[in-house]
């Protein structure tokens, strides 16, 4: 199955682990990913925040780029580059104002967030036939964050207080996602760099709720939340003064893991929490 | 808010309106916003307070808030709106009216990061991080401070983090239309901070 792969710029930098595991998740799947050719920034939270014209005219390019190619689906990993091209699809046809360069000027593919994609029952079918190793033990709370979900009349989602897809894939994984009520709640996004005070607050109180819950790690597939939640932890457990130790995983690692693909070590040695002694405890992971 | 002192001025809910729609007339001040946004506890006016001055015309009061700006654009509160009002698109508009209008901003390092992330995918097309943060902590006057504490070196050490993990990218990449893209972006104009 061939799909557009819109990877956004992260996950040519700082997430670039994320990028690989897709890469590896994907191949083991039969499912091609072929690049956006030229694609720029979606605009992300800068551009809708202090330009609403730039935030439409970027993910429009990136819109009209995708119906160039033939494919029908795209899958966008990034939650927030999601719902940045699904707000200028939204966009497009409510602003009559749009200036005609914008429009694409052939039918647009379905646009994907990733998450969802894998968690179609076909797909989910495919990782099962895959699995080598289940998860067995492993109990997670999956985190979907804001953008795949909100709001739902750009994003589609039917599911939007309790969306299912983390849920589906780590249950079919063979672990277990423990039901949890922060589950799309705010990790505090990219003021963690301009007000790093609110980013610690607002993903403390998802550490703390994970604990409560009993979860032993985190499950995501937002690379912001990712990092909001991994890069910061050894900070914050040192001004908390006590140890929080709650890995977070990318889904697609957890794809990687459980179906014995290659790489996965590679992908799990490049967190800044360090995942793998939960991992050896549960026998999930070789010495 | 002094109820006392607060003339009604009803131009202001047209004009950004127009600019939406994002239905603020419809606010009924159930308050819904308010009690789910996860951002409340920052705020000097909350979510269904900026609404309601809205209405009442009290451009000052809600273009010089911090509300505005540390506002996470979670959605939560448009999602959970009874009435459909865009609340969190509000707050994107008044910002860049705040801008526009070059007011007092309560946040200056929130816009600072806005501005230099624009400004970095201008450069390329896309956005390179690095060169991103060091713009940001320029332009919000962190650089020259954190020379001078020391505090750099947590900089440092989380860029050095990444670069063992190879998630570090050393060089921009840059796309074929980014003319195109430079286009789309309105240049960075200087706020009286």
């Amino acid at each position: 199955m061939k799909v557009t792969y819109y990877p956004g710029c992260t996950l040519e930098g700082t997430d670039r682990d994320y990028a690989d595991s897709i890469r590896g998740v994907c191949t083991a799947l039969a499912i091609d990913l072929e690049e956006l050719p030229d694609w720029n920034c979606c605009g992300a939270t800068a551009a809708h925040s202090v330009d609403h014209q730039a935030s439409i005219a970027l993910a429009g390019r990136n819109l009209k780029l995708a119906a160039r190619v033939p494919n029908a689906d795209m899958v966008v990993p990034c939650p927030l580059c999601f719902n940045r091209l699904k707000a200028a699809v939204v966009a497009l046809q409510e602003e009559a104002s749009l200036k005609k360069e914008t429009r694409p000027d052939a039918p647009l593919p379905t646009i994907w967030d990733l998450a969802n994609f894998l968690a179609t029952e076909a797909i989910l079918k495919k990782i099962e036939a895959g699995l080598r190793k289940p998860l067995e033990g492993l109990q997670v709370v999956c985190y979907y964050g804001c953008q795949a979900s909100r709001p739902p009349k750009v994003t589609g989602a039917g599911d939007w207080e309790n969306p299912q897809s983390l849920d589906r894939i780590v249950k079919t994984l063979g672990g277990r996602p423990i039901p949890w009520p922060l589950k799309t709640d705010c990790c505090g996004a990219s003021l963690m760099i301009s007000r790093p005070d609110m980013g610690y607050r607002m993903v403390g109180l998802l550490y703390e709720m994970a604990q409560r819950v009993g979860a032993q790690a985190l499950v995501i597939s937002c690379p912001m939340c990712k990092d909001n939640l991994d890069m910061y932890q050894e900070k914050i457990e040192a001004e908390w003064a006590r140890p929080l130790g709650l890995p977070v995983f990318y889904f697609t690692e957890l794809i990687g893991l459980a179906c014995g693909l290659r790489g996965v070590k590679d992908w799990l040695s490049r967190h800044f929490k360090d995942p793998r002694p939960l991992l050896r405890e549960l026998g999930l992971l070789a010495e | 808010m002094q109820p006392s002192a607060l003339i009604p001025d009803f131009s202001f809910l047209e004009k950004v309106e127009a600019a939406g729609p994002f239905h603020a007339g419809q606010c009924f001040q159930c308050r819904k916003c308010t009690n789910g946004c996860p951002a409340s506890f920052a705020m000097d006016l909350y979510p269904d307070q900026v609404i309601r001055l809205t209405l009442l015309g009290q451009k000052e009061e809600v273009l010089r808030s911090r509300t505005i700006w540390v506002c996470a654009s979670c959605e939560t509160c448009s999602t959970r709106c009874p009435n459909g009002i865009r609340i969190a698109e509000l707050m994107d508009h008044l910002k860049e009216l705040a801008v526009e209008e070059g007011v007092w901003i309560a946040q200056p390092n929130i816009l600072a990061l806005h501005q230099s992330f624009l400004d970095n995918v201008r450069k390329n097309g896309r956005v390179f991080e690095g060169r991103f943060l060091l713009t940001y902590l320029w332009r919000s006057g962190q650089l020259m401070e954190k020379m001078k504490d020391g505090s750099w070196r947590n900089e440092a050490n989380l860029a050095w983090g990444l670069f063992q993990k190879k998630r570090l990218s050393l060089f921009p990449r840059s796309i074929r239309g980014k003319k195109e893209v430079r286009a789309m972006i309105r240049p960075i104009k200087k706020t009286g901070a």
